[in-house]
């Protein structure tokens, strides 16, 4: 009985809580773009989408982005998530050029 | 050099610390009363020059190929009945590319337990603990195949190898069904086969297969035994959901099934996770939801940066066979996290966990506070 009642309050709160999470991002703004986000505005816009994808799409799916690190390791950040993530050499490159506008 | 470390595993576990260190050679060693000779400083410079060794064989010419340093540095907090145990720790990992298609990369833990004395004495005991989580190397032939050897993190379900560095984990403990298909040690010494099986632009299908040797070393503990991870992914919708398997070999034979459910909406900062294990003598689930707002400035408001986490799992035991690490009755434990991720890679964690079982209700009170670190390994040319 007190597993059923303890599963129960637990879904209910989940899908509460899932529920509002949604709700509140109708119409709010659209997620911030990580720490090191490539926000130059000489970037063509293209490959900065292409890069944030890649990121959000397999980076951030496990941890969130760190703040700021030196340019000088992001080739090896992006090597280290392309074992982890099975990233393309596409993929890898966006990447790159995300961190590094 | 040689110093003796016991470590008591009741008195760990009744302080739920034993989630925090997932990293592998540290879960098993808890879910074991030890006394054993730990060569604590000739491992240390041992470590130190293997990674010195692998820094040394890098290349230095390509800007933004230089090696790195990461990790978490952390302290922890657990009350549990009265009784608080404190556990200051660090996870550095290394990780160095040789040439165009291979990565060596090593992740460590080094850590203290602070506990308080049991049967009603007085002050404290503290002991140690350095070890090796992982040692590997990667070789990327293409996206499809990459080739691991080494040391690796089981991949069984998501938790082992994706969600247990200090600096990643909402929840300072682990989930209690962890160690069900990570041969206790949570790695295994042999090869793993992993990568992209099919992508396009609706899914995509990824894999992670390995054979693991027995090995009694102490800072490459295994046993032997394979299995895999499938897990398929849809970006339109964020989700993920994953089938993972595998089988030990050694002594007793046993299998492991595992699934796991990932939802992270579009345009939220909203995560839901979910794991179901299934062993020979146990198997059990969790279910986890944290949720930032960016209603209030974006996530790096004030506001922004709190983490509310939700967590409630049930273990079930089939057999009184405990040899897996889940309770040995059946337990359910809910755990309310409070998180703020505080600038410059710092983040507070607190929880309050509520656990039921046959053998007695515990409260859990949690806090910690862990900060992320990423350099370069060396100055070099911009």
């Amino acid at each position: 009985m007190m597993n059923s009642k303890l599963g129960l309050c637990g879904v209910l709160v989940l899908v509460s809580v899932s529920a509002f999470a949604v709700g509140a991002q109708q119409g709010g703004a659209p997620v911030t773009a990580p720490t090191r986000t490539a926000a130059d505005a000489k970037q063509p816009a293209q490959q900065q989408d292409e890069g944030q994808r890649v990121f959000q799409q397999h980076c951030s799916r496990c941890h969130a982005a760190p703040e700021g690190f030196s340019p000088r390791i992001s080739g090896t950040i992006v090597r280290h998530m392309r074992v982890r993530a099975s990233l393309s050499e596409h993929e890898e490159k966006e990447l790159l050029r995300f961190f590094n506008p | 050099m040689y110093r003796k470390v016991t470590i008591d595993l009741q008195l760990i576990e009744d302080c739920g610390t034993h989630g925090l260190a997932q990293s592998a050679k540290f879960t098993d060693m808890l879910r074991l009363h030890l006394d054993i000779k730990v060569p604590v400083a000739a491992r240390a410079i041992r470590g130190s020059l293997f990674a010195l060794a692998i820094l040394a064989t890098t290349h230095h010419g390509s800007a933004q190929n230089t090696p790195l340093i990461s990790g978490g540095a952390g302290f922890f907090t657990s009350t549990n009945g009265g009784m608080t145990t404190y556990l200051p720790i660090i996870e550095p990992l290394i990780a160095a590319p040789l040439g165009q298609h291979v990565l060596a990369e090593s992740r460590a833990a080094l850590l203290e337990i602070v506990s308080p004395n049991g049967s009603n004495q007085s002050g404290y005991d503290h002991s140690h603990f350095i070890g090796l989580t992982y040692l590997q190397g990667d070789y990327l032939a293409s996206r499809h195949f990459t080739l691991v050897g080494g040391d690796y993190l089981i991949p069984f379900n998501t938790y082992n190898d994706r969600l247990s560095p200090i600096w990643i984990g909402n929840l300072q403990d682990g989930p209690l069904i962890a160690s069900l298909g990570t041969f206790s040690s949570g790695s295994g010494l042999g090869g793993m086969l992993r990568g992209n099986a099919i992508e396009s632009n609706k899914y995509s299908i990824d894999y992670a297969c390995f054979y693991s040797v027995p090995s009694s070393n102490e800072q490459f503990i295994a046993q032997r035994g394979s299995g895999g991870r499938a897990s398929v992914y849809l970006p339109n919708q964020r989700l993920e959901a994953g089938f993972s398997y595998d089988r030990l070999l050694q002594s007793t034979r046993e299998n492991f099934f595992g699934a796991h459910v990932w939802w992270e909406p579009k345009d939220t900062a909203f995560r839901l996770r979910s794991e179901f294990g299934r062993g020979q003598h146990a198997q059990g689930y969790w279910v986890e939801a944290d949720y930032r707002t960016q209603r209030f400035g974006g996530l790096d408001s004030a506001i922004g940066r709190i983490e509310p986490v939700f967590r409630m799992q049930q273990t079930f035991r089939i057999d009184a066979v405990a040899s897996d690490g889940l309770p040995s009755m059946n337990t359910q434990r809910v755990d309310f996290g409070l998180n703020y991720s505080l600038p410059h890679n710092t983040r507070i964690l607190t929880s309050y966990a509520r656990q039921f079982s046959a053998s007695g209700n515990q409260n859990i009170w949690e806090t910690g506070i862990v900060y992320r670190f990423l350099v370069p390994a060396w100055k070099g040319k911009r």
